[in-house]
């Protein structure tokens, strides 16, 4: 059920979280860099969504963004040489850094 | 006691790592880290991107281009053959208008745009898109029953009004250019351009109001 825009109602946010706008950021910069291309991204986004559906997952602006960052790791994994495993060790190592740093204190990877 | 105490050190390990992000915000920090990294993207292209189309890239394009449609016939000429080309002389072009189309509204018919596989949009002429726009049910329902979910926008089109539904793609994305009301005759582009909505350059608007927004 959709409903017409309210012009009283105020100006919400464009993004609800940073990451969704960091998501689409990088996608666009590999576009445009020519790393992937449009269509590329257009297929694989339909695809991750279409799987969203399938799983029954609920029809969100946060599920929409899971699916676009699905899609621009499946993409970055074919397509760089930045493989789906680099991926999983450098969230672990980001976990471990937040672990390790005091609240309040900027989170650093550790250089080594 | 011993339950108690454990409920305890995971209350107080909750606490200390309740400032952890969330899975998705690290697996984004994961790619960005890389990606800057193996010299994929900057961490200002990033950043000048987040910056633009959260603070500064919007509707209020649009609706220019649709002003200026209305006003210039010359421009309205080139818009109908070359969008892509013709919103370059604002300085428009980027992010998804590589190829656009311009599709107009008469008293006989209606358009409505769509992207039935992702959310293809002309991002850099209309900002991001509105969350409806991504969900499932606007992307099956706008190509099944246009009409019902024009209705529940609130444009109730007569049966004598044919409607047009236009699929992006990521080769070819679309802008609705609606009907100029009447009573404006002796408005310049700039005030026209207060009473453009972005739901009417999508489709899912049709009557404009003389309210400047």
């Amino acid at each position: 059920m959709f409903a017409p825009d309210d012009p009283l109602a105020p100006a919400g946010p464009v993004f609800a979280e940073p990451w969704h706008a960091q998501t689409l950021a990088i996608a666009d910069a590999l576009i445009s860099s020519g790393h992937i291309t449009a269509a590329d991204w257009a297929e694989t986004l339909g695809a991750a969504l279409r799987a969203t559906d399938a799983a029954g997952r609920a029809d969100t602006s946060e599920t929409y963004y899971g699916a676009a960052l699905t899609a621009l790791e499946t993409l970055t994994a074919r397509n760089t040489l930045v493989s789906a495993a680099d991926l999983l060790l450098r969230k672990q190592q980001w976990i471990a850094a937040y672990r390790q740093t005091p609240h309040g204190k900027p989170v650093m990877l550790d250089p080594g | 006691m011993a339950s108690f105490k454990s409920e305890e050190v995971a209350a107080i390990h909750r606490h200390l790592h309740s400032h952890l992000p969330s899975d998705p915000a690290l697996r984004v920090k994961a790619l960005e880290s890389l990606a800057i990294e193996k010299g994929l993207v900057t961490a200002e292209t990033i950043d000048s991107w987040i910056e633009a189309y959260r603070d500064h890239i919007g509707p209020k394009r649009g609706a220019a281009v649709v002003a200026r449609a209305w006003t210039d016939t010359d421009f309205h000429a080139r818009l109908m053959d070359d969008a892509a080309e013709a919103i370059r002389d604002f300085g428009f072009e980027g992010s998804a208008t590589g190829h656009l189309k311009a599709v107009e509204n008469t008293s006989d018919t209606h358009n409505l745009i769509v992207c039935t596989l992702c959310s293809c949009y002309p991002f850099s002429l209309l900002g991001m898109s509105p969350s409806w726009y991504k969900s499932a049910e606007y992307r099956a329902r706008s190509v099944r029953e246009p009409r019902k979910v024009l209705a529940e926008f609130g444009v109730d089109l007569a049966r004598d009004i044919a409607v047009r539904v236009w699929d992006s793609t990521a080769e070819l994305r679309y802008i609705v250019i609606p009907q100029r009301p009447k009573g404006t005759e002796s408005w310049d582009a700039d005030r026209l351009a207060g009473i453009v909505t972005r739901n009417s350059m999508i489709g899912t608007d049709r009557d404009l109001t003389l309210e400047t927004c």
